[in-house]
């Protein structure tokens, strides 16, 4: 009895929550929803500006957070910006929409459309630091078939 | 205690597969209560948010709506459980001092994902998760073991829902107004025995709510200020084997608290009008002994008496309460909002006549473990 | 004017990267026991608990009502509070009000996490706006990263003023018996160390623990009958600004100048080189340890690099940072920002044992999180 009890404290087990996916159907809402709309039908990033403070928000939303009004005033932002800030994702962590490990090296960006006061993040299609700077012109590259996500653009590519 | 008032409310009409996101039905909530108080953003000193990252499906699910609930600019802090505790936390910071009017604010959208596996997950994951428990099955443990040990009926039961669903026919707001008897609630179909499915509350989304204000800034709001009196939660042991599943000693120390605070003595008397969280038709009963409307067992009793029907002496859910419409942690909320509408005597056609003492109840956790009792006044 | 309130006692468990010898409940309860024995109080005095974690690490719903057998909440009211890696800042926050609103005497305040349990990045990942940046966020290190990168291009900052942040806290955290790495370092050792995401390399950045912190608030009335010397909350500030990670403006960094611009409003601090004596800083990389102190006022824009050169940061400097450690050598997430707390707690009651800093007057406690949240405490020796 004695050795089984020793043998338990050695066994430190440990269960998974096992494979079941769980699947979310999100609203993209009234807002997000004409911005996947002009990527798909249109090729172009909509932002929208706020009336009161007059500052350009991507990805749009109803509301600005500061002068909290609603917000109407839709603006087309093209597809042309520069990079704010990036970094290459070199430690392959586990991609949450698959549970398999993601490609690395990753270059994510934030870009800062033409006309925006806020940045939208994306790829580059470029993974050697030394060739990116703070600052280079990028352009959307946009897929030929496109659905209505964030992922109808490609990646960004320095133009 | 202090005096604090609620000032302003607000409220999405509560339905399933609501169009907008996170953060567009929460400033339809936020909005909406600031334009009640006749106040803006800038006359509000902080935010509560309150959210649930399995309902939501994101992790730190508080970040989609802090902007929509007003936080730029102000402090702003996220409590995670059922909308009253979130009030009672937006209180506790309004008592402190440090702030004048709090933003209460919650959210859910319970139609984007899969809520029998989201209260499976507030099993223990290794041990009674595995068993595929659900708010369903749990609660349909609980519901036999009240109505075994006080000889509670199933009719008694579906008596609850006949008289909330029939209420929600007042409530704009309301997701599943129901014209229904008592034999269509034993007709419909047994989902874990004894509950069936008229017993139980739906799959709402919605949005609610509230501003709080010290005695002195409310003076400042366009509203007549409805003041909170008393305030009290209390939690129960986790495992449902560790508990009396037939009596909710939590609910009766945490109304006990807040009637002394509020110094009631006599609740069934000096209350006008109760929102309690009725998640299934079984619990309406138990919390009304729990909150000592009756004593323990009588129940079954009270409903048959309708002493808590519309024209009672003290009804219950005049706005249909849970079961007519359940956005989670949301339901708690809209609990204080609908009885801050009846203290002001706004509530419209669901209105209780000279209702001066309310008292609002929710409820978190599986088979509802914790309680959170207010009680507020004009 | 709300009830007085002060830090009575402090628990933590020993932290490391996988705690398999306890479930979550049981190491909650490891954190409890240890503060109420620091406090010398026993579990019925303690009136009310707020406990916090992040769910998607554990995959546990209503932490607060399973908590109970761990946290000691049966019969009594316990709330959850969560808000990402800030978390441990809002707990100790909820737990001040809790006091403060004049409710509460003595309430305990709960973070903790097991990390080992889930994948930490994939889970951090998706507090990212799932429909527009979740893929293109590199969990919580992208941001940081691209931080770095910007403020080595505008004001000349080196990879190897980041390698002296990280030597700093990680030797640090050899006088702190608490913490889960505990190894001598030096600056080449850092910059040798693999890239994660460039610039940030593996010792630049936190470690994932398990682990638990339990830190008391008492009332002005009860808290000097708990500790003659308690730690007096003097402010506490946040600022939760934004919604989705590109509305950030990182060149000014304004969630931070908000929060430590009414922190020090709150409690009189004019310069906090000057008027504070330890800081305990949720830096969660040694980049942040060098853009960060430019934001909190240490000194003008870009010349952090030129005081952390100087040591004024380190152990014996003007204003020591992190004598535990810091997040880069402990890192349950939901407890991190508590055990800010707390160590700074036990620095103003001057039981920091060997990691003490001298007579400490003012200590400040930060929390970091989501999309740039700051959480900022003001502890004092003296009364408010």
């Amino acid at each position: 009895m004695k050795d089984q009890a020793a043998n338990r404290q050695d066994e430190l087990l440990e269960i998974s929550s096992g494979k079941a996916e769980h699947v979310y159907y999100w609203h993209c809402g009234h807002y997000i929803s004409p911005f996947f709309m002009g990527l798909r039908d249109k090729k172009t990033i909509l932002g929208i500006r706020c009336s009161h403070c007059g500052r350009v928000y991507v990805p749009p939303r109803e509301v600005c957070g500061r002068c909290f009004k609603t917000m109407h005033d839709w603006v087309d932002l093209g597809s042309e910006g520069s990079i704010y800030a990036f970094t290459v994702v070199k430690l392959p962590y586990i991609d949450p929409n698959t549970g398999k490990p993601i490609k690395v090296p990753r270059t994510d960006i934030y870009v800062k459309l033409d006309g925006a006061d806020t940045c939208l993040m994306h790829w580059l299609d470029e993974s050697d630091e030394t060739k990116i700077t703070v600052g280079a012109r990028v352009r959307a590259v946009f897929k030929e078939q496109r659905r209505g996500t964030i992922h109808d653009i490609e990646c960004f590519t320095q133009i | 205690m202090e005096r604090v008032a609620v000032v302003g409310i607000g409220q999405t009409k509560y339905e399933k597969g609501k169009t907008k996101n996170f953060a567009e039905l929460s400033y339809e909530a936020t909005r909406k209560a600031l334009d009640d108080a006749g106040i803006e953003l800038s006359d509000i000193d902080n935010v509560v948010t309150t959210t649930n990252d399995f309902f939501d499906g994101r992790t730190i699910a508080c970040m989609a709506v802090a902007e929509a609930a007003g936080s730029y600019g102000r402090d702003a802090t996220n409590v995670e459980g059922d909308g009253t505790l979130s009030a009672f936390y937006g209180l506790m910071r309004t008592l402190s001092g440090v702030y004048g009017t709090t933003m209460v604010s919650a959210h859910c959208k319970v139609s984007e994902g899969s809520p029998r596996k989201i209260v499976n997950q507030a099993f223990d994951p290794i041990y009674d998760r595995l068993l595929g428990m659900d708010a369903i099955s749990s609660s349909a443990l609980q519901a036999r073991a009240y109505m075994q040990r006080f000889g509670i009926t199933e009719e008694q039961c579906a008596r609850v829902s006949v008289k909330n669903h029939g209420n929600a026919r007042n409530n704009p707001y309301a997701h599943v107004p129901l014209d229904i008897t008592v034999d269509d609630v034993m007709r419909s179909p047994m989902l874990a025995e004894p509950i069936k499915r008229l017993d139980t509350s739906p799959i709402s989304d919605g949005a609610c709510a509230i501003i709080l204000a010290t005695e002195e800034r409310a003076r400042r709001a366009a509203r007549k200020p409805v003041w909170i009196r008393g305030v009290a939660h209390c939690a129960d042991a986790y495992r449902l084997g560790e508990r009396d599943l037939a009596w909710s000693q939590p609910l009766e120390t945490a109304a006990r608290k807040a009637y002394r605070m509020a110094g009631i003595s006599h609740p069934s008397r000096e209350i006008d009008v109760a929102e309690v969280y009725d998640a299934f038709s079984y619990m309406e009963l138990m919390w009304y002994e729990g909150l000592g409307f009756c004593d323990r067992g009588e129940g079954g009793r009270l409903i048959d008496s309708g002493v808590t029907q519309m024209g009672g002496k003290l009804p219950v859910n005049p706005s249909g309460g849970v079961l007519s419409a359940h956005s989670v942690q949301v339901a708690g909320l809209a609990r204080i909002a609908e009885a801050v509408l009846q203290l002001r005597g706004e509530a419209g056609k669901r209105q209780v006549p000279g209702a001066r003492v309310a008292l609002a109840h929710g409820t978190g956790g599986i088979c509802a473990q914790t309680h959170c009792v207010w009680v507020l006044s004009n | 004017m709300g009830t007085r309130t002060a830090i009575v006692g402090v628990g933590q468990t020993h932290h490391t990267s996988k705690r398999k010898d306890v479930n979550g409940q049981e190491l909650i309860s490891e954190a409890v026991k240890r503060a109420l024995q620091d406090a010398a109080l026993e579990l019925k005095d303690i009136d009310a608990i707020v406990i916090g974690n992040m769910d998607h690490f554990e995959a546990i719903n209503n932490v607060d009502c399973w908590s109970i057998d761990g946290s000691g909440a049966f019969m009594k009211p316990i709330m959850k509070v969560t808000t990402g890696g800030s978390t441990g800042g809002t707990l100790g926050s909820c737990a001040y009000y809790h006091v403060a609103s004049g409710l509460f005497d003595v309430v305990m305040a709960i973070g903790w996490e097991k990390n080992s349990e889930s994948d930490t990045q994939a889970a951090i990942s998706t507090c990212a706006d799932p429909i527009v940046e979740r893929d293109f966020f590199g969990g919580a290190i992208g941001p940081n990263a691209a931080e770095y990168a910007m403020y080595m291009e505008q004001f000349g900052a080196t990879q190897e003023d980041a390698a002296l942040v990280a030597v700093r806290d990680h030797n640090n955290a050899l006088r702190n018996p608490h913490a889960h790495l505990r190894k001598f370092i030096t600056v080449e050792d850092v910059m040798k160390s693999p890239v994660l995401c460039w610039p940030i390399k593996l010792l630049d950045s936190c470690p994932r623990s398990d682990g638990a912190c339990a830190v008391i608030y008492a009332s002005e009335t009860t808290a000097p009958k708990i500790t003659p010397n308690p730690a007096w909350v003097h402010a506490t500030a946040v600022s939760h600004d934004y919604v989705y990670f590109g509305d950030y403006d990182w060149e000014m960094m304004p969630t931070l100048r908000t929060t430590v611009d009414r922190v020090y409003g709150r409690a009189g601090i004019t310069d906090p080189l000057k008027d504070v004596d330890v800081m305990e800083l949720y830096l969660p990389f040694s980049t942040c340890g060098v853009v960060w102190m430019d934001h909190m006022h240490m000194c003008s824009l870009g010349d952090a690099p030129k005081l952390i050169r100087k040591g004024v940061f380190d152990m014996n400097g003007e204003l020591p940072i992190n004598p535990s450690g810091g997040v880069l050598s402990t890192n349950p997430i939901g407890a991190t920002g508590l055990i800010r707390l707390g160590e700074a707690a036990l620095q103003v009651m001057g039981r920091a044992g060997e990691r003490q800093v001298g007579d400490v007057r003012t200590a400040l406690a930060t929390a970091f999180g989501s999309c740039y949240w700051f959480e900022a405490t003001v502890l004092r020796s003296t009364k408010p």
